[in-house]
């Protein structure tokens, strides 16, 4: 290394000047780095931050003093917003619906990429393309159809349905990544175990499943934050019944008629209510989160 | 692996082929179908009417035309400027900082940035959409004309000024997807090996240069990726425009898009004509697809 440099220096004595300008460079650069940094920083946080403030405070304050610290913590606005304007069933309602699909989508996503990558049977490839096809498609294509085929099947406006389709729609992305992660995975591991008498379902759940954790993960979080973010599926397939709702149609609901009634500190805490617990769970696993969501970008 | 195959295999895959094929497939197969039949309501069948519902919309239709332009801005801009600021801090973030002997590092606090800017992308869309109604909104109790409008400026009417709606939509859509690219360029820009900007620093490459000239050359497959995704979610901008934007797609269709377009046919019961609509989506979409892919194929660099 040292020796090269040596050899390079009188070779090119004008690089000593580049240098020394380019070192000027990487201070300015840096400087002006820095700075966009810290803008872009504050163009996240301060949004949130004043939502978290302005929920505390009564429409008076809200149009009065905008910009300042709430003179009351006004718990109120949360004891309305979760009950009067029901953020708090949207919310379970999303929690109960994203627990089930997300749980489904992976199981069946995997039982479905597993066979699909580790065992050769006629038709595997034709299958694997219709999976992988769904990728392709906008899900607005189908939304006319798929009305129709939920309300055949009695289950428009329930949770059973709305979870369903969720897993049926999450699948191509999950058999997609979980078919290319499945196949990196050794295969004596497998053969092992076939010697040793082990059944081929017993195989998957025991030694191939938890062999494939870190890929599950990856996914899973990918699916739920897909899920919970899902915003047209609800509204065509659970809309017309609002106990029904998940959060994100509660959310879009409630910004209406907060405008209706005036009730500015009960929207702003009803936003709190559906980002703080973001925050939280971002802040415990957001390691996991960054590498699972762009994981699938990744490949 | 002999014993007992087919029973398992069939078992593994009958329960998602089966939710896959009823849910998903039979619904679009059907969709291209619909499109080619005049349907009302619930209350009249279907009627075979042909390519009615594609000459209505191509010859008729002023809404659609205004939908796939906004479409057309979005795929151009999003991806654009997106880009543009996440390759800007994933620099900062990966080989801003101060370099010992070649040794690049990341600018001081790269880790919380890269926290912090990451977040938007897991709050959903619809409340990202509530969260600006209220930082747009067109009085004292905007976050941003609430601070105008005490400076004794005018405020500034984001969502309303015809000229100004998409824009403040393209804003939002940044401002959430800035964050993933910078993650995901950082990861890119990880895997360069550390002896090329050691050779560019060498030679007195300055910060920019060794950007243009090392990092993006090498980044390319990552930022086909980036472009393809971003350009999916320019196709969908769905749910911004429905809880962002006022009055459908307003004012006056200033916002409208396509997905949109689909949605109010269908909230209509104008199911042959959502469908219509449904399939040009598709087209759309496929064909920006592979056009990208066919524009943006060359040989990898290897290294």
């Amino acid at each position: 290394m040292t020796t090269s440099l040596k050899k390079a220096a009188p070779a090119r004595p004008k690089h000593v000047r580049g240098r020394k300008s380019a070192k000027s460079d990487i201070r300015l650069f840096n400087g002006l780095g820095q700075l966009a940094l810290v803008v872009w920083a504050l163009l996240v946080i301060i949004p949130i931050l004043w939502v978290f403030l302005a929920s505390f405070k009564n429409t008076t304050e809200i149009f009065s003093s905008p910009w300042t610290i709430p003179a009351d913590l006004r718990w109120e606005n949360y004891s309305r917003a979760w009950t009067k304007a029901r953020v708090g069933d949207y919310f379970l309602n999303s929690v109960w619906v994203v627990a089930w699909s997300t749980f489904g989508t992976m199981l069946l996503g995997s039982m479905a990429a597993y066979v699909l990558a580790r065992y050769e049977f006629w038709g595997r490839r034709a299958l694997y393309f219709l999976f992988v096809a769904g990728l392709a498609f906008p899900t607005f294509l189908a939304i006319v159809p798929l009305f129709f085929v939920v309300k055949q099947l009695g289950l428009l406006n329930t949770h059973t349905g709305l979870i369903l389709v969720y897993i049926a729609y999450s699948l191509p992305f999950t058999v997609f990544f979980l078919c290319a992660f499945f196949r990196t995975l050794p295969t004596s591991v497998a053969e092992a175990g076939i010697i040793d008498g082990c059944s081929h379902t017993s195989l998957f759940f025991r030694v191939m499943l938890p062999m494939a954790k870190p890929g599950m993960i990856s996914v899973a979080i990918f699916n739920i934050i897909g899920q919970w973010a899902q915003y047209l599926l609800p509204l065509v397939l659970v809309g017309g019944n609002q106990d029904k709702w998940v959060l994100t149609q509660g959310i879009a609901q409630i910004s209406v008629t907060a405008g209706y009634e005036a009730d500015w500190s009960g929207l702003f805490a009803a936003l709190t209510i559906s980002i703080l617990p973001m925050i939280i769970v971002y802040g415990i696993f957001q390691r996991q989160i960054q590498s699972g969501l762009t994981a699938g970008a990744v490949k | 692996m002999r014993h007992g195959k087919y029973p398992f295999i069939v078992g593994f895959l009958f329960a998602p082929v089966t939710l896959y094929v009823v849910f998903v497939i039979w619904p679009y197969l059907q969709a291209f179908y619909i499109s080619l039949n005049a349907w009302r309501g619930f209350a009249v069948p279907p009627r075979w009417v042909g390519f009615d519902n594609f000459s209505r919309m191509l010859f008729e239709d002023d809404r659609f035309w205004r939908a796939v332009w906004h479409n057309g801005i979005l795929l151009i801009t999003l991806p654009l400027i997106t880009i543009a600021i996440a390759l800007f801090f994933a620099f900062l973030l990966s080989v801003g900082g101060k370099s010992k002997g070649g040794d690049m590092a990341g600018i001081w606090g790269s880790k919380f940035y890269r926290v912090v800017f990451f977040f938007p992308q897991v709050l959903a869309v619809p409340i990202i959409a509530v969260l600006f109604q209220t930082v747009y909104r067109p009085n004292e109790s905007g976050l941003i004309n609430g601070v105008l409008m005490k400076l004794g400026l005018d405020p500034v009417l984001f969502m309303i000024k015809p000229n100004l709606a998409l824009p403040s939509i393209i804003a939002v859509l940044v401002w959430q997807a800035v964050g993933f690219y910078v993650v995901l360029f950082s990861a890119g820009m990880g895997s360069i090996p550390k002896d090329l900007y050691e050779a560019a620093e060498l030679d007195g490459a300055s910060r920019p240069r060794m950007f243009f000239n090392v990092t993006l050359p090498l980044l390319r497959d990552t930022l086909q990726v980036a472009w393809v995704y971003l350009g999916i979610a320019a196709f969908d901008a769905f749910a911004i425009v429905n809880v962002l934007a006022i009055a459908d797609g307003g004012p006056d269709g200033a916002t409208t898009v396509v997905a949109l377009e689909i949605y109010r046919a269908y909230g209509k019961n104008d199911f042959g004509y959502a469908s219509a609509l449904g399939v040009a989506l598709f087209f759309l979409t496929i064909t920006f697809a592979a056009l990208t892919l066919r524009v943006t194929k060359r040989e990898a660099i290897e290294y």
